[in-house]
């Protein structure tokens, strides 16, 4: 590990491609049986309670173990239609494995993230589309924003008979899952195979690289559609905010992790030998891991506050700590200065010494906020407010996912809202009732 | 250390675990192994008619069925007695016999229903130096159709006659091996005792199909498109056996008749419950088939350790003692009373027990919003299901509810006495 400062190939492409495989491979058939027979198929499951789109679990491992992993994906998709990404993406030792009774009684829970992914991965790989569009509607709904919130929107509103034309902001539609998720997580472009399933239902358009507020208003879009949904997500980051923070070398951690995810190949990403990152997300720990796995030699994970405190999950520290990520904790950036080596981060830590680190890059992964929302739309706590349906202050606008209050900044819980969102509006426009 | 050695209707063996006649023991190389791993004795797979070898099917012998992570829960087999030639086996039989004088080797025999065959077939096998017949009464499948196995175990009376012709051809213990394929174990059991016999062995196989291939809708096994009932074994058949010994040796007609245990014995416990239950030894096969013959460490040495734990010297002292307890329904004990009782220490909170009891039973378990599972005393009848369901050993248990206190359920104190169905004013032929 000769190379200084910030350089690309410091680890070989077949290097790079076991370093980068998938973090938890499928489970085989027989594998999948056995893990699912250690479901107790509990009663008022705490896993499903757990789910924040209430996927039945008990009943989808049970289908597997019965050996009718297709019906097992049925019922998952029922619930979530991108519950192929969940199973791969979702923090599930914080819900539902988290909430299993075996985690209770063994700290072994079922592992219902893989049985989750053995499922849908199969019925997925089937390349037909297992859902079929409800009678048209003739109504229409403009959704805005391409990711987890917008996807789910379009396709519970496609399936009850609606059209829908997604509008994205970037190159490609999936939102995080193509964009702000560790490549580790999602191999083989599963990102983009999963928006082409799903767009296989039909009834939804899209249109990419453009930009509410760009290229056109809410106005414009009530004009025009029925409805609209808002499913922009976090576009900005925040800043640092100290003395020398604006060094080219400072950069956003979900840029880094978007250009890693975008790149063509692995080693032309270019990574510090000695990398910071700040913070304490999921976003922290995807930078940090993937940081090192391209061949950073020190990677040092800065947190204002204690391990416990952190959002990232238990397991997620775990990772970033098995693959030679060092914590720093209770450390708060003070100031960066430029030296000859690269930039010194000065931290101030709580009731212990400050200390400073050296670094050739330095990833901020202190959290995102809202692009400024649209006029007359109503915000609250930096987010867009709405309500229990999932409505804006504004008529005929709904919005769900992490732009809005009710937020986690998880796939999972932007699945539900658009899901549910889409069932409002439908309920909504129709006059009709759908649970 | 506790004596493991077995002496059965007068046959020694160093253990009472002897591997049941099947294809575990169907020639030299196997018994060789399994007198080399520490089997106490071997019933040699069962020979029939010298002349023509018999035949078997060449394809799936075997079916089963499965529990978790594929475990072998019951077998069944469609292979017939053995298809190697008389004159070999008895020649193996010889030299085994030689070489491993303290273990016991049984000859299997099933030859047609005609005395003459059983008079000219005994003598024969008796010169290799067997400790002593069984007579195989039970296989449920294709001999069945010729006339013998299980064709003979059904009709008593073929039993009486075969046993006392057999024993009139011989001085060794005769053992009867009963099929279960039959409404009352008595009668063939009793009928064996009439015919001479020394001892009982059960059970046999039970008539099977163990599962259906939905593509080709043909039973399994299957052979070119079709298949037939097969004889069941495994862990899955104990309860049906255990039932079986314990009727034979608590009844009068068959009481003290020595009996062999058989019938999905996988461990030291298995072995000891059909023992306690009146089994002077058991034979074990699947359990064999299954994981090779290793098992014999296990078994002896769990057997050995209980007995040491217990306090028994000797199998003998252990040999029929659940026998007493036994007994018909009508004599259980109406007044006991129990409630379930949950430890919430050891709850994980699944609510299978709430589940069985809410939608199946008796409504006798109450569910807060945060999960915590209750005993309703004033509907809980002590069914046992919540403990049969729970997946947490211990978790549920029930709790004797001591004479002088009330049932919550029926608000009756519970009289100190026994009092059963004999005497229960609800019964109209109560005395």
């Amino acid at each position: 590990m000769t190379n200084t400062g910030i350089a690309a190939n410091r680890l070989n492409r077949a290097q790079l491609n076991e370093c980068f495989a998938d973090l938890h491979a499928p489970l085989d058939a027989h594998e999948a049986a056995v893990a699912a027979d250690r479901c107790y198929f509990c009663y008022d499951a705490p896993c499903v309670t757990a789910c924040p789109t209430g996927i039945d679990i008990p009943l989808f491992i049970r289908q597997i173990s019965t050996g009718m992993a297709d019906a097992a994906a049925r019922t998952i998709f029922d619930s979530n239609i991108l519950g192929g990404m969940c199973a791969r993406v979702c923090p599930v030792e914080n819900l539902c494995e988290g909430a299993c009774v075996r985690e209770e009684a063994e700290r072994d829970p079922v592992q219902i993230g893989r049985l989750q992914r053995h499922a849908t991965d199969r019925l997925m790989a089937q390349k037909t589309h297992p859902y079929q569009r409800a009678e048209n509607t003739g109504k229409n709904v403009a959704v805005v924003g391409g990711g987890a919130a917008g996807l789910a929107a379009a396709h519970r509103l496609a399936l009850l008979g609606i059209d829908a034309h997604i509008l994205e902001s970037r190159e490609k539609l999936g939102g995080l899952n193509e964009y702000g998720i560790a490549a580790y997580k999602v191999v083989n472009d599963f990102a983009q195979k999963e928006v082409e399933w799903l767009l296989q239902i039909g009834g939804i358009t899209h249109q990419c690289g453009v930009m509410l507020g760009r290229d056109f208003t809410l106005e414009s879009l009530l004009a025009e559609f029925d409805a609209v949904f808002l499913g922009v997500g976090l576009g900005d980051t925040r800043d640092l905010g100290i003395d020398g923070a604006d060094s080219p070398n400072v950069t956003p951690a979900t840029e880094f992790i978007a250009d890693l995810r975008q790149a063509s190949a692995l080693e032309k990403v270019a990574i510090g030998r000695r990398v910071v990152v700040i913070g304490g997300g999921m976003t922290a720990i995807d930078a940090a891991v993937q940081s090192k796995l391209l061949g950073a030699s020190e990677v040092t994970i800065a947190y204002r506050r204690g391990a416990s405190d952190m959002p990232a999950s238990q397991y997620e520290q775990d990772l970033a700590l098995s693959k030679g990520v060092q914590m720093r904790f209770h450390a708060t950036p003070q100031k960066m200065e430029k030296t000859s080596a690269g930039i010194k981060v000065h931290f101030a830590v709580k009731g212990d010494d400050d200390f400073a680190l050296e670094a050739d890059q330095i990833f901020t992964a202190i959290g995102q906020v809202l692009d400024p929302p649209p006029p007359d739309i109503a915000v609250e706590n930096g987010k867009i407010k709405i309500d229990a349906q999932h409505k804006t202050s504004m008529d005929g606008v709904w919005a769900g996912g992490d732009c809005t209050g009710l937020g986690d900044d998880i796939t999972v819980t932007a699945v539900a809202h658009g899901r549910d969102a889409a069932i409002e509006i439908h309920n909504s426009l129709t006059g009709g009732k759908h649970g | 250390m506790a004596d493991l050695t077995s002496k059965f209707c007068g046959i020694s063996s160093p253990n009472p675990f002897w591997l049941a006649s099947a294809p575990p023991t169907d020639k030299e190389y196997n018994v060789r192994r399994a007198f080399d791993a520490g089997w106490g004795g071997v019933v040699w797979k069962t020979l029939g008619m010298e002349g023509a070898p018999i035949v078997n099917v060449n394809g799936p012998r075997y079916g089963a069925i499965w529990g978790a992570d594929r475990r072998l829960l019951g077998l069944n087999n469609i292979e017939l007695i053995t298809d190697r030639p008389l004159e070999i086996n008895l020649e193996e039989m010889a030299r085994v016999k030689k070489d491993f004088p303290d273990r016991a080797l049984i000859a299997s025999v099933m030859v047609p229903c005609e005395e003459p065959c059983w008079k000219e077939i005994i003598p024969r096998i008796a010169e290799t130096g067997v400790d002593g017949f069984e007579l195989n009464f039970g296989c449920p499948h294709g001999m069945s159709e010729r006339g013998m196995g299980s064709a003979v175990g059904q009709v008593p009376d073929y039993i009486e006659m075969v046993t006392a012709w057999v024993k009139n051809a011989t001085a060794l213990p005769v053992i009867v091996k009963l099929t279960p394929n039959i409404t009352n174990i008595i009668h063939p059991a009793t009928a064996a005792k009439a015919g001479g016999a020394d001892a009982v062995s059960l059970i046999n196989t039970i008539t099977s199909i163990t599962s259906v291939d939905l593509e080709t809708m043909a039973p399994e096994p299957m052979i070119d498109g079709k298949g037939t009932a097969g004889g069941y074994c495994g862990p899955a058949v104990k309860p049906i056996a255990l039932n079986m010994v314990a009727q034979i040796a608590r009844t009068d007609a068959t009481k003290g008749l020595p009996i062999s245990g058989i019938g999905g014995v996988t461990t030291w416990r298995d072995a000891a419950e059909f023992m306690a239950l009146g089994a002077g030894n058991v034979q074990v096969c699947t359990a064999a088939m299954t994981y090779g013959f290793a098992i014999i460490d296990e078994l002896t040495s769990g057997l050995a350790l209980w007995m040491d734990d217990r306090g028994y010297k000797r199998v003998d002292d252990f040999i029929g003692n659940a026998v007493p307890n036994v007994t018909d329904w009508q004599y259980l004990n109406l007044n006991y009373t129990a409630k379930a009782r949950i430890d919430q220490d050891l709850c994980i909170g699944c609510g299978r027990c709430y589940a069985a009891c809410e939608d199946t039973s008796h409504q006798a378990i109450s569910m807060t919003k945060d999960r915590i599972f209750e005993v309703i005393d004033a509907e809980c009848v002590a069914c046992n299901l919540c403990v049969n369901v729970c997946p947490v050993e211990d978790c549920i248990t029930m709790e004797t509810l001591a004479p002088g206190t009330t049932d919550p359920r029926t608000g009756v104190k519970i009289p100190k006495e026994h009092g059963d169905w004999t005497s229960h004013p609800n019964n109209p032929n109560a005395k």
